[in-house]
């Protein structure tokens, strides 16, 4: 956490100047309108026009922009060429083999491993890193892929997630350890992780094709800006909660810092620093339907393609490979990171590397054998399954029986909660709610938090772009409420339930992976477009953090201090709530920014059932080819997730310091 | 004869490739059928003359970028209706040309399911519409007593809302934000037997998989856009349907030089909507793979085609 400096003034006075805030804003609200129209409405004379300077800038960066002789797009060509050097490797070993066209015909020289070898070396790899029963997991998630006809695609997906995870691994844990080390740094980066994490894709999507060439690698660049951050923000908060005794222990033993950090503090924060690896995995799987837009194929592709067909069955089965590829490769590092490191092996080459060598001889044979039967090389057609038919006539099935139903629930939601907390929001005078979340910043954080808050949204208002913000604030802030309210029972109650938490895990491990297109679409069939839809697409996305940092912040929770409460007495329920979720307060709040980032982050995809948002604006200017409208309105919501991180964590440092429970961090 | 014939073709792609670069020629594929039918059609062309082809995945609008900066060489279908503007800033920067009409026309317009004549007897005239108890039919609770129809995402532009105002029509405007939310819309009323009043355009699957008509407005002129003395209301432009329009092959400016013979041939390929339609057809609602049904039409038209790719 950053160490804004308190500078608390006398509660009477505190609760004076609120009081005085909320009537004057109050007062322009039932009367401003017709006195000062221009609290409402920003007037356009005095807006900025950003959207104009940063196109401009964009394409000065683009065309001209060059250290000495060298073009800046050049260097980046050039970072782009060393990214798709070992993609290149992995498609081929994957997907592709080698193969080349003369003529107009395509030659395969070599094939790629087959599909059997690839299931035998994932199994392989499970049994290495967590027995049998993970070894069994492996086998049947890439089965499913191979049976649903899948495969290939699958191939194309994996090899861009093979190149994209170790590199945003390793940068997230480069840039978190720096900002643990350095507290200024640490300052610095936060609002450059807001903007990667909330700034839409879409937004910067034009400018890294332009920068990085149009394909695979441009796809990878893209999913690392954005799977990058949640690494960087868990390396510099676990980092931050090693206990003083691993410090301690660290320096009698006269370790260096370097030695103090990579043998004692990484190893001891190993768990926070998975539940980061786990996010990159996921995020990346999340980005595959962007980066088939733009050139990276795989499943992404045969999703959007499936859904433009309305068949949803086939949408569904891609989607599912995705989740069935997150769910192995999640599963598989987190076995490796809980691996002790095992004994060396004695013996020949052979018996020294028994896994190595069975998954050569495991490709050698299958290749073989692969050349007289085609059938062990590539998957045969007619094996194949499909359920399209089943959920085609599911969704209709459900439609026809229960959309009145439906209807009468939507219906009910819009009336009583959507619309009112709209209607509500875009009639608030604009100079009212910079103020307030001044005065709001002030007393939380000091002046300067005060200078931020109003100064960003004083922005959002001067470029123009106040009514579609507020839709904005509207949409995800009831999207992340509802997600809370959701996750946050949950999060308690499977937190002590080992057998209930895996299960809920693969549940919203799917619901994080799964792409959202897969089921915005039935959705569109039962509640029409509009905000409503919107709202539950968001939702089933969000929810997935809210969920999973309650778990982690009740299962960190010492057991000792519950063992205390318990020998002093206190009811289960005193536990919970005076202990458990007390001392897990860091990480819920952890997850309720999380939550309001992933909810800001599903807008441009809300954008496409017809909201009329910031996400909107975001995906007419990629549509239109206009950076600068795009990039502002990505910067729009890049503010409203700061502000809103800010005031949490603010307000999160209070309450721990009035608990008592501020310690070394 | 035959043997001396494919001698021949041999030679003539020798010698299409001694003048052109063996790179491949990088063609965008997007996510919908009669896209895909068409560049893998002009693809397998291609081949046939002795070129090297790679098709690449990439978004109808984002495919822009890379064919400004040559990662990109060919884009087979850019449709009047919806991708001019993109179109034109692109050719406005010098490195994309336009390499002239696919031969097929779009069309857009309002579209109802058959059904509805029932509920709205006249028509598909578009009068019908004014009337209050036709437009209570094609209501919702949000938008009752008026009608409601589903327009393309905002980007399609499309000047409905212009529309509505100059005709009088009792009907609001929802736009969907893609063009899957709108036939998703469709399949579900559809279903139902409910009412729906939406954009369809073709060529595309959903009017041969649902039966329905186009509402019959007074037929586009150029003049009804910018003119507001034209048309029935004096007052307003956009008084009448919307513009039927070209789709056009659009590509990076680079290969003239870098493929002529190819240029060439791109330029010249030519297909109708009939023979298209049909295709679409064979794919989305028979289940044939793109593949499949593109050699079938490779294997029927070579005359057409060996024209596009001779010397």
């Amino acid at each position: 956490m950053t160490a804004v400096p308190t500078i608390a003034p006398r509660p009477l006075d505190a609760r004076l100047i609120w009081v005085v805030a909320v009537v004057l804003s109050l007062a322009l609200w039932l009367w401003g309108r017709t006195l000062l129209p221009m609290t409402f409405d920003y007037p356009k004379a005095w807006q900025i026009p950003a959207a104009r300077w940063i196109g401009a800038a964009i394409t000065w960066l683009v065309k001209d922009a060059s250290l000495g002789s060298l073009a800046f797009s050049d260097i980046t060509r050039a970072f782009a060429a060393l990214v798709d050097k070992p993609y290149q490797l992995a498609l081929g070993l994957l997907a592709n083999g080698v193969q080349q066209q003369a003529g107009g015909v395509m030659v395969q020289y070599v094939p790629p491993i087959s599909w059997i070898a690839i299931i035998g070396i994932m199994a392989l790899l499970g049994l290495w890193a967590g027995g049998a029963r993970l070894a069994l997991l492996m086998a049947a998630c890439f089965s499913f892929i191979a049976v649903f006809g899948q495969w290939h695609s699958a191939m194309v997906t994996l090899a861009s997630i093979l190149v994209a995870v170790p590199l945003g691994v390793a940068g997230g844990m480069f840039f978190g350890i720096l900002a643990w080390r350095y507290p200024r740094f640490e300052r610095a980066l936060r609002p450059v992780l807001d903007l990667m994490q909330t700034m839409p894709v879409f937004a910067y999507l034009v400018p890294v094709l332009i920068l990085f060439g149009f394909g695979p690698t441009a796809a990878v660049i893209a999913t690392l800006i954005y799977a990058t951050p949640p690494m960087t923000r868990i390396t510099t908060l676990a980092l931050s909660r090693v206990p003083d005794e691993a410090h301690d222990l660290a320096r009698m033993t006269g370790c260096t810092p370097r030695q103090t950090l990579w043998r004692v503090l990484i190893p001891s924060a190993r768990e926070p620093l998975m539940v980061g690896v786990n996010q990159v995995i996921m995020l990346s799987l999340n980005m595959v339907i962007i980066a088939s837009m733009i050139g990276a194929g795989g499943l992404g592709f045969d999703v959007l393609g499936a859904l433009r067909r309305l068949d949803f069955g086939a949408g569904l089965e891609a989607g599912l490979a995705i989740v069935a590829l997150a769910i192995a490769l999640d599963r598989l590092s987190q076995a490796v990171a809980h691996r002790g490191t095992a004994m060396a092996r004695q013996g020949s080459l052979i018996q020294r590397h028994p896994y190595i060598a069975s998954a050569l001889a495991l490709i050698a044979v299958t290749a073989i054998i692969g050349l007289l039967i085609p059938a062990v090389q590539t998957y045969p057609l007619s094996a194949r399954l499909s359920t399209s038919p089943f959920w085609a006539a599911a969704v209709q099935w459900i439609n026809i029986t229960f959309f009145d139903t439906l209807e009468a629930v939507k219906t009910f939601f819009l009336v009583w909660l959507l619309v009112p907390v709209k209607r509500f929001l875009l009639d608030l005078p604009w100079l009212a709610v910079v103020a307030l979340l001044g005065i709001a910043g002030w007393r939380l954080g000091g002046w300067r938090l005060a200078l931020l808050t109003s100064g960003l949204s004083f922005l959002i208002a001067a470029t123009g772009q106040w009514e579609k913000a507020m839709i904005t604030v509207y949409l995800c802030g009831i999207s992340t409420l509802i997600a809370m309210a959701i996750g946050l029972p949950i999060g308690i109650l499977v937190a002590t339930r080992d057998r209930l938490w895996t299960v809920t895990r693969v549940v919203i491990d799917t619901a994080q992976t799964l792409p959202s297109f897969v089921y915005l679409m039935p959705i569109v069939m039962l509640f029409r477009v509009g905000d409503f839809t919107a709202m539950i697409a968001v939702v089933a996305y969000a929810i997935a953090p809210a969920i999973r940092y309650t778990v982690l912040g009740l299962q960190s929770v010492d057991p000792r201090l519950i063992e205390a409460g318990r020998a002093m007495g206190c009811t289960r329920w005193q536990i919970l709530t005076r202990i458990r979720l007390r001392l897990a307060l860091p990480e819920i709040l952890l997850g309720l920014n999380q939550t309001i980032m992933f909810a800001l982050s599903m807008l441009v995809i809300t954008a496409l059932v017809g909201t009329r948002d910031l996400g909107q604006d975001v995906y007419i200017a990629l549509t239109k080819a206009n950076p600068g409208n795009g990039l502002v309105a990505g910067l729009a919501i890049a503010f409203i997730a700061i502000i809103a991180d800010r005031l949490l964590s603010a307000s999160a440092r209070r309450a721990r310091a009035r608990l008592g429970l501020e310690g070394h961090s | 004869m035959r043997l001396t014939l494919s001698l021949a073709a041999i030679l003539c792609a020798t010698t299409a490739i001694a003048q052109d670069s063996t790179d491949p020629i990088k063609l965008t594929l997007h996510d919908w059928t009669g896209q895909l039918i068409t560049t893998q059609l002009m693809g397998e062309v291609l081949r046939k003359g002795g070129y090297n082809v790679e098709y690449v995945q990439a978004d109808y609008l984002a495919q822009f970028a890379g064919l400004e900066t040559g990662d990109l060489h060919v884009a087979m279908e850019i449709w009047e209706t919806t991708g001019r503007e993109a179109m034109d800033a692109a050719t406005a920067t010098g490195s994309v040309e336009v390499f002239g009409p696919t031969g097929m026309q779009a069309k857009e317009e309002w579209w109802y399911p058959i059904y509805m004549k029932e509920k709205c007897p006249g028509l598909p005239n578009w009068e019908a519409l004014k009337e209050p108890a036709c437009a209570e039919a094609f209501s919702t609770p949000e938008t009752a007593p008026k009608g409601r129809y589903l327009g393309g995402p905002v980007t399609w532009g499309g000047f409905d809302e212009e529309r509505i105002e100059a005709l009088d029509l009792p009907f609001e405007v929802i736009h969907a934000g893609t063009d899957a939310a709108l036939f998703a819309e469709l399949e579900s009323a559809y279903q139902r037997q409910a009412p729906v009043l939406l954009w369809i355009y073709a060529p595309h699957w959903a009017p041969a998989k649902y039966e329905g008509e186009w509402v019959d407005f007074p037929t586009y002129d150029e003049a009804c856009y910018t003119d507001p003395a034209w048309g029935g209301n004096p007052d307003l432009a956009y008084d009448c349907g919307k513009p039927f329009g070209d789709i056009w092959k659009v590509g990076w400016s680079g290969v003239k030089d870098k493929w002529p013979g190819a240029h060439k041939a791109i330029s010249a390929f030519s297909i109708d909507n009939d023979a298209m339609g049909a295709m679409i057809t064979e794919v989305d609602l028979n289940g044939k793979t793109v593949e499949a049904v593109v050699a079938d039409w490779i294997a029927a038209n070579e005359p057409t085609w060996s024209g596009w790719v001779a010397k």
